[in-house]
């Protein structure tokens, strides 16, 4: 672990240096600002509030539309997985849903609720959620019927099976599908931030975007970079750790 | 307790073109006395997994019934021919899981798990256990739940011939001391003497019962090879009229 850290500390900062000197050498700090003028942007916001404010903003629209989605779309793949009547029925829609673009969601989503929050939120979970069930329903087709056998002979009933026996075998597919879904989401709330929403980081992206400061983007962009990597160091490999105790 | 009477008018399982297989049962027969403890032979592949199956609930795509003499479905331990235990859960969970939720079952469990000779691994994932001692696990819950009615599916398979005596010895003591009616499928009719007090020689497809001798060897005698060879000798079908007879 800590030399896993000392690698990512050294790559961080090659990435920094080769940044810097790229940034020096085109000269312009207007269109690529330096490590310093970045900071200095992030200081700025920060000391007027606006840092805080926004990233909490859309950390919760993250966390909402992620929840959202992650619960739909796991119940609609584990039907999808246990059900073929159902995957027959549904499983076209998920394709097409998968495929269909986040900004044709987004404007609909917009166009049809109106410019609120919980059009906002609506647009990113449902563009999650097919990702959500692909995954799900592949963990839920794969579910052991030695086991389910076993945990009828011997009288568990629903909850016990659901939570001794089926949830331990979805865990890798929640976990593999919390990982992609936190980096798909975030970024599908920035744009959905930009197009309609009063306030957050998207909201401040564009503005930002429209005054050319690039480096109150750099800003925004890496600090809330960090903080997703905080939710992945903090949050899902732990739980995931603590999930696979039990592998040899 | 509970004795049973199988009776399957037809079992078949669908062909892989979507046609039925040939049946496995057609108008097949079992009486069991309550507490008796009736070893069903026979070669693989010819339905006995099929029939445990049934008879615990598991496979409901057949035509037929089954019978309990205490007049409801009684309590079924079904120890099966791999253990079938939950990897994420410890030995103590595993063993727990079946009973009623209580104080009480954490001190069963440990108690069962004790009696299979595994104090001490109470905390352990199965994984981490050999094939002999994960089947001691599945044992140790199968006999926890106290059944009526005791199904065990060729459950010491694939250890060596130490390892399978011992489990034969712990198996005897627990049947000794918790009296149940148990149904154990084989395909040795050594194991099938060295436990059972009935044999059931089944032949097929579709399965029929081609001989039923009754084991009269008392416990002690079940230790003495020679003694095993003899009723052997019934089993295989080199004796056919005392088998007839018997049967």
């Amino acid at each position: 672990m800590a030399s896993r850290l000392g690698w990512s500390a050294i790559s961080l900062a090659v990435f920094v240096a080769v940044w810097w000197v790229i940034a020096l050498a085109h000269g312009d700090f207007r269109l690529l600002p330096t490590p310093p003028l970045v900071i200095d942007a992030l200081v700025v916001t920060a000391k007027s509030g606006a840092l805080f404010y926004n990233l909490l903003v859309t950390l919760a629209r993250v966390a909402a539309s992620f929840l959202l989605a992650m619960t739909l779309g796991s119940a609609l793949g584990i039907l999808l997985g246990m059900s073929r009547t159902a995957d027959r029925l549904i499983g076209p829609w998920v394709v097409l849903f998968l495929n269909l673009p986040a900004l044709v969601i987004i404007i609909l989503c917009y166009v049809w609720f109106g410019l609120i929050e919980s059009a906002a939120v609506a647009a990113v979970a449902i563009n999650k959620i097919p990702n959500v069930a692909v995954t799900l329903r592949e963990g839920a087709a794969s579910l052991s019927r030695d086991l389910a056998e076993m945990a009828a002979v011997y009288g568990f009933g629903p909850w016990k099976t659901l939570r001794h026996v089926i949830l331990p075998q979805l865990a890798p597919f929640f976990a593999a599908a919390a990982r992609s879904g936190l980096a798909l989401v975030w970024k599908i709330v920035l744009v959905v931030e930009l197009l309609g929403r009063p306030n957050g980081v998207g909201f401040e992206l564009q503005t930002a975007f429209q005054l050319f400061d690039v480096a109150t983007i750099l800003a925004y962009a890496f600090a809330f970079g960090f903080i997703v990597q905080a939710i992945e160091l903090g949050i899902i490999q732990p739980w995931e750790q603590a999930a696979n105790r039990w592998r040899r | 307790m509970t004795g049973l009477v199988v009776e399957i008018g037809e079992k078949a399982f669908p062909g892989a073109s979507g046609g039925a297989n040939p049946p496995l049962y057609k108008d097949f027969r079992l009486e069991i006395a309550d507490r008796a403890f009736v070893a069903l032979l026979g070669p693989s592949g010819l339905g006995k997994t099929t029939l445990l199956n049934m008879i615990a609930g598991v496979d409901k795509a057949f035509t037929g019934r089954l019978d309990f003499t205490n007049g409801r479905r009684p309590r079924i331990s079904y120890v099966f021919q791999s253990p079938r235990l939950l990897p994420w859960r410890t030995v103590l969970q595993n063993v727990a899981l079946p009973l009623p939720q209580g104080a009480d079952s954490l001190k069963r469990a440990r108690a069962a798990i004790a009696d299979v000779g595994l104090a001490g691994s109470e905390d352990v994932y199965p994984e981490r256990l050999s094939l002999g001692m994960q089947r001691r696990v599945a044992l140790a819950r199968g006999f926890a739940v106290e059944p009526e009615l005791l199904l065990m599916d060729e459950p010491f398979v694939s250890l060596d011939e130490a390892n399978t005596a011992k489990l034969h010895d712990l198996l005897n003591d627990l049947i000794a001391a918790r009296p149940t009616t148990t149904l154990f499928v084989t395909h040795d009719s050594r194991e099938a003497v060295r436990l059972a007090d009935r044999i059931v020689v089944l032949e097929g497809p579709p399965a029929r019962i081609a001989r039923d001798i009754t084991v009269p060897l008392t416990r002690e005698a079940r230790r003495i090879p020679g003694e095993i060879e003899r009723v052997r000798d019934l089993v295989v079908g080199r004796l056919q009229s005392v088998a007839a007879v018997n049967g």
